[in-house]
């Protein structure tokens, strides 16, 4: 029988109709609200933090000042004599309370300084390449005799909304190379363990499991003091996520595993070995591919505890250590009982800690919901 | 062992399976000790010519599949021998006929060239995250042979031979009906020009109108291109339809094996009997007269002693419970493994 054949009348360009399976899930996921609304939120966090930090922050990390432990400065719109003004701040002063031996900052009404938009200030390479000294807010003064501090000044003087803004970087950035390498060496040991079986199987499972099994903080101990004392801060950061990356790999392995030894029994596997493809083809064009979308929302929603371990380690003091900034150590900062006491404004490091956590969670949960094969289509 | 077939388009044997035999072992407890075996396929002889189309029919979990898997080695055979006269190995493409459990990985790989598979699940047996045009490249670029351009007309010839269009290229398998995804299947096994086409079930997941169509533009391209094929099947109408010779299994073994007309009107082993019976007839004043079969198909993992069907058969006789019978040529080119096979009169349709 001649199978039919005529084709129909095609016009000669059209758009490709067609939709690959990512193109369904962007397209499911875009329902999702929530879900697009953590992702908006972490790509405004991620811009602001990691690229643009310099510009958004309107001194430089390391610019230390006299105002030592300044609290928050108030933005005023109405001065002394009840005039409505220009946005402005009142210039510091210090006073000593001798009875209490404590050093406060009062406002000075004399001395009044505009806050304006693009001023210029420290240097700085805007996104690493171009030298730029404009803020994007500050205001109109000699950084000596008065500054803006919005969430306060640390023990140094030196401007907290600033430290947060570049903290961040470290902070945000550890979550996602730590991440990628936890997914390179989980999903590669995983596909391998599940497709060969058999003693590599068990060689790579009861390495896991013995990861699983051992206490975090002794290991974590023990990796972060085989740390060199004399790397540059920047390796010792890199040691730090592979370490990370390291501890965490084996429960994305195992994920990894139980879905390639269900896949590797599909058809389309033996089809290809039918063909004569290797093993290396179908372990990494064939088997992980179907293991990705679940690799991603594990992925996703494994990302904040890669932060807050890096936060809660460098609380301990065994993860990232000054001078480096990220929020873990501005936490440290924060957390003794005399810092909460005079110097509550440290704490505003917890917020952009918890809004990226909420925000992971968002895109993971909505990820989820696109990606999840058992909804049906 | 085999005659050249009177039929002018059939040649000589290409493939001969001798003794094929596949044991899966059971492992229990901590240690994983092997406790026992799954004869999935337990001596399995048959052979296919060239042009020719073998049927292998039998019920669910007889090892149909097995058996055509371990032929291109997608499962390591036990035992046994895999026959194929290949021209994939010789430097001038001289035909030379090689043990296909012999060969090294490398030389295996080169004779895959000639033997393709079609799967039973249309679904599952194209990959998900891939384009028509990727998946019917694959075999291409594995073997080294896809170049750009020239692989691309042939995939869209491949295509258009099918019975699909050029615009489907760069579409993705879910976007396609079930038996479009069978003729995406087919185009792809005939990517490499096979000369032995494996056919696992390849309609029994498709509507029966589509059957048809699928059936027809595989004798089509029998036809076209020369192809043998093994078409496993456990529908005996289907069977009968494309094949022209046909083997029956039962529990890992060969059991009967003839031309097809031969062996649908003149069965010679019991279980091949009360298989024909069971197919329906469009005959509304038919008085069924079908055999109904005692008991249940035998434990691969722990057969009977002597034949294996001899707790359903109805003629069984002492020696059936005590001696495997040999599979033997009983008649030119009907091959049964039945000790009562001279005497019995067995009805056919």
């Amino acid at each position: 029988m001649a199978v039919a054949t005529a084709p129909l009348a095609v016009p000669a360009k059209r758009k490709p109709i067609s939709q690959s399976y990512w193109s369904l899930v962007w397209y499911r996921f875009k329902k999702n609200k929530l879900g697009v609304f953590g992702g908006v939120v972490l790509i405004v966090l991620y811009v602001s933090f990691t690229l643009i930090p310099e510009f958004l922050a309107p001194y430089a990390l390391e610019n230390r000042s006299s105002f030592a432990e300044a609290p928050p400065t108030a933005i005023r719109f109405v001065d002394a004599q009840g005039q409505l003004q220009a946005p402005f701040v009142y210039g510091l002063e210090r006073r000593i309370d001798p009875v209490k031996r404590l050093r406060t900052w009062v406002d000075d009404t004399e001395r009044k300084y505009p806050v304006r938009l693009f001023v210029q200030g420290d240097e700085y390479l805007f996104l690493g390449l171009i030298p730029m000294n404009v803020h994007l807010f500050g205001i109109d003064a000699d950084p000596r005799e008065a500054r803006i501090f919005l969430l306060g000044a640390d023990a140094l003087g030196r401007d907290y909304l600033t430290r947060i803004l570049y903290g961040g970087r470290l902070s945000l950035l550890i979550g996602l190379i730590g991440q990628f390498l936890t997914l390179v060496l989980g999903v590669t040991l995983g596909v391998i363990s599940g497709y060969y079986g058999g003693a590599v199987d068990m060689f790579v499972q009861r390495f896991t499991e013995f990861l699983a099994a051992f206490p975090n903080i002794p290991l974590f101990m023990a990796l972060s003091a085989a740390i060199p004392a004399f790397w540059s801060p920047i390796a010792v950061y890199f040691m730090l996520t592979v370490i990370l990356a390291f501890l965490n790999w084996g429960g994305l392995a195992r994920q990894v595993r139980g879905l390639v030894l269900s896949l590797r029994e599909r058809e389309y596997a033996l089809a290809a070995k039918s063909f004569g493809a290797s093993d290396w083809r179908i372990m990494f064009r064939h088997l992980m591919p179907g293991t990705m979308s679940h690799v991603i929302v594990i992925a996703t929603l494994s990302i904040p505890g890669m932060i807050l371990a890096e936060t809660a380690l460098s609380w301990l003091g065994l993860g990232l250590r000054p001078p480096l900034t990220s929020w873990g150590t501005l936490l440290q900062d924060a957390a003794t009982v005399r810092a909460i006491r005079f110097t509550p404004w440290l704490l505003w490091v917890v917020p952009p800690i918890l809004v990226t956590i909420f925000a992971y969670n968002m895109l993971g949960d909505g990820l989820r919901d696109a990606l999840d094969p058992y909804s049906g289509r | 062992m085999s005659t050249s077939a009177p039929n002018g388009r059939i040649g000589e044997t290409l493939l001969e399976v001798k003794g094929l035999k596949k044991y899966f072992p059971i492992q229990r407890g901590l240690l994983r000790r092997t406790v026992g075996y799954v004869k999935a396929v337990d001596d399995v002889s048959l052979y296919v010519r060239e042009g020719e189309t073998l049927g292998l029919v039998g019920e669910s979990g007889c090892g149909k599949t097995t058996a055509s898997r371990c032929i291109i080695r997608l499962y390591e055979p036990t035992a046994g021998q895999v026959l194929f006269k290949t021209r994939a190995l010789s430097p001038d493409g001289s035909p030379q006929v090689v043990n296909l459990l012999e060969l090294n990985r490398e030389q295996m790989n080169r004779v895959r060239e000639e033997i393709a598979m079609i799967f039973q699940d249309p679904i599952n047996s194209l990959n998900p995250r891939m384009t028509v045009s990727d998946i019917i490249a694959e075999p291409m670029v594995i073997h080294g042979k896809y170049q750009k351009g020239v692989s691309e007309e042939r995939i869209i010839e491949l295509l258009r031979r099918v019975g699909l269009r050029p615009d489907h290229l760069r579409r993705y398998p879910h976007e396609f009906s079930g038996g479009q995804r069978q003729r995406i299947g087919i185009a792809r096994a005939l990517a490499l020009n096979p000369r032995l086409v494996l056919c696992d079930e390849p309609v029994s997941a498709l509507d029966v109108s589509i059957q048809a169509q699928t059936l027809n533009l595989l004798q089509d391209l029998q036809q076209e291109f020369k192809l043998s094929y093994i078409f496993v099947a456990h529908d005996l109408s289907v069977v009968q339809h494309i094949s022209d010779r046909v083997a029956v299994m039962y529990v890992g073994k060969v059991v009967e094996m003839a031309g097809s007309e031969e062996l649908y009107a003149n069965p010679l082993h019991p279980y091949t009997e009360a298989l024909l019976s069971a197919v329906p007839k469009p005959d509304p004043l038919y008085k069924s007269d079908r055999i109904i079969m005692q008991g249940d198909v035998a434990d691969p993992s722990n057969p009977p002693k002597g034949c294996y069907f001899h707790p359903r058969c109805q003629y069984a006789i002492d020696l059936c419970r005590q001696k495997t019978p040999e599979f033997r040529e009983l008649k030119p080119d009907h091959w049964v493994a039945c000790h009562r096979a001279e005497e019995l009169k067995l009805r056919g349709i």
